[in-house]
């Protein structure tokens, strides 16, 4: 316990924790979304693709790698749920292209042009976020929460539209809704939780955070409504139990909360098999 | 003036043509089933008075005080997963979407009507339970309680009847019957020959890449009739 407060002096340990949690919550929330639309693979290739822009933005020498990567990460979750409508390309190939496209093109853009001699430590950091979330500065601290706290504010204010979209595009397009706006909100929101996330637990653990929580929730919950509070709930303990854990035992910051996650997800699938036994 | 006008319509995908030359109105108050074989187009006829699908020629003008967005839908089947998390009262109140513009939740209104709709249809009781785990009829009632939460003016119903045992299916055959007897129209898809001549106004028959009948349900049975009965199965 002391130890624990001794870290907490330190302010960086706070941004990681702060960022954190926040990521966390974002995450989740689109995660019972992703999951029931089956783009829960939208994630992981969208990731590649940030990752495939931080390695340009690196070369380019950019201080704020956020203004290349959120655009281009927005641009491709756009076309790739395009892609899902009116498929030339089916849309499981089409995010396999991209995600693998983009990870060997990022991987050899910070081969050929990065002058740091220890290039795999640096692609090893950006792939599971090792330790970039204890490097966090104030300035990436402050963008992390606003975006958050846009993504959950959009979340909120959609949150009627979200579901019924979810659940029978037809019919909330017969009924008037705009259903390829909200396709269209999902897309950009996915992109921005994804860049945001990168800083956490790195770009190919990220599918790990937005669906774990959301089918552990799904286990116990049989509401849209309480599936995303408990998803959120789940989500944000995780978080906050890896960060935790990983201060204190020295463990990759990605992959224990992922490995937290994952401990979350068969403890719910245990509740659920009991309270269906009993009911 | 007619609610739902459809002028020389012309339907298909990509190209080829499934059904053309198709033109019909519909009245306030009518109950329009649709019959044919299967693939003859109908549930195209469907989607495309609802403006899911574009017509590859000729148009559809609604009128009588209905907007495009006023229109209920209860779909031939839905394609919702086996392991949907939603309840039947959020489903249903879904339907109330269309009312609520921009604002971000629903009115008291909006819920009340939701729960009238519920109580209206008989699945009151089912409120909270999960939508997925219902049984083919309760589905099919859940999702006809959402179509009335988003209008009470016109009704777009495609094989509501479709995988209903018999009494299910004579119960869900009154419940419209009742609607349109409160003022609501019904277009209906329907397989079931004998229950459309019975409840219906009148009669749409497609097959053959074209509109075969088109009329009241009386016409309809004394050509059917002159034609030595059994031809239009
Ligand atoms: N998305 C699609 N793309 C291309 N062709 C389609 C599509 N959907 C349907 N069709 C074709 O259009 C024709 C009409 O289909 P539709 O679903 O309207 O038939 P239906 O009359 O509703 O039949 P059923 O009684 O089986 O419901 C069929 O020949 C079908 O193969
Ligand atoms: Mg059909």
């Amino acid at each position: 316990m002391n130890k624990l407060a001794l870290y907490f002096e330190y302010p960086f340990v706070r941004y990681a924790m702060i960022v954190g949690v926040l990521i966390a919550l974002c995450s989740s929330l689109l995660g019972v979304t992703l999951v029931l639309k089956r783009f829960s693979f939208i994630g992981d290739g969208l990731s590649h693709v940030a990752f495939g822009a931080t390695a340009v933005a690196a070369a380019m020498r950019l201080t704020n790698n956020f203004l290349l990567v959120l655009p281009v990460t927005i641009l491709c979750a756009i076309l790739l749920l395009r892609t899902g409508q009116n498929a030339m390309i089916k849309g499981d190939a089409a995010i396999a292209m991209i995600s693998v496209g983009t990870l060997a093109v990022g991987y050899l853009i910070m081969n050929v042009f990065s002058k740091s001699a220890n290039i795999s430590g640096d692609v090893c950091a950006t792939l599971f976020g090792s330790t970039s979330i204890l490097t966090l500065t104030a300035t990436e601290v402050w963008l992390s929460a606003v975006l958050s706290v846009a993504v959950t504010a959009v979340f909120l204010v959609f949150y009627h539209k979200i579901f019924a979209v979810t659940f029978d595009e037809d019919f909330a397009t017969a009924t008037g809704i705009k259903a390829k706006l909200y396709n269209l909100i999902l897309a950009v929101v996915i992109a921005v939780v994804i860049v945001i996330a990168m800083n956490l637990v790195g770009a190919l653990l990220i599918s790990a955070l937005v669906i774990f929580p959301a089918l552990s929730a799904m286990r116990a919950f049989k509401t849209f409504k309480a599936v995303t509070v408990c998803s959120v709930l789940i989500s944000v303990s995780c978080a906050a139990l890896g960060i935790l854990i990983s201060i204190v035992a020295g463990t990759p910051v990605g992959s224990t909360i992922v490995a937290v996650d994952i401990a979350g997800f068969f403890a719910f699938s245990a509740i659920g098999l009991i309270t269906r036994r009993i009911n | 003036m007619p609610q739902l006008s459809c002028q020389n319509l012309t339907l298909g995908y990509e190209g080829k043509t499934i059904v053309s030359g198709l033109s019909f109105d519909i009245n306030a108050g009518d109950y329009l089933c649709i019959v044919g074989e299967n693939g003859s187009g109908k549930s195209t006829l469907m989607k495309t008075l609802l403006h899911l699908k574009t017509p590859a020629s000729g148009q559809i003008v609604t009128g009588d005080g209905v907007k495009s967005n006023e229109i209920g839908y209860l779909p031939q089947q839905t394609a919702v997963q086996k392991d949907f998390p939603a309840s039947v009262r959020e489903v249903v109140r879904s339907g109330c979407l269309n009312r609520c513009g921009l604002r971000p939740f629903y009115s008291r209104q909006e819920k009340q009507l939701a729960e009238e709709n519920m109580a209206k249809l008989g699945i009151f009781s089912l409120a909270k339970r999960c939508y997925r785990e219902l049984s083919g009829g309760q589905q099919q009632r859940a999702l006809l309680a959402r179509a009335l939460c988003a209008t009470r003016k016109i009704l777009l119903l495609d094989e509501p009847a479709a995988g209903l045992d018999p009494k299910a299916t004579e119960e869900m055959y009154e419940l419209i019957a009742r609607l349109n007897g409160e003022g609501t129209t019904i277009v209906m898809i329907s397989h079931d020959v004998a229950a459309s001549v019975k409840y219906a106004s009148h009669i749409l028959h497609i097959g053959g890449g074209s509109a075969l009948f088109f009329g009241p349900k009386s016409d309809y049975i004394r050509k059917n009739v002159s034609c030595g009965g059994g031809t239009y199965e």
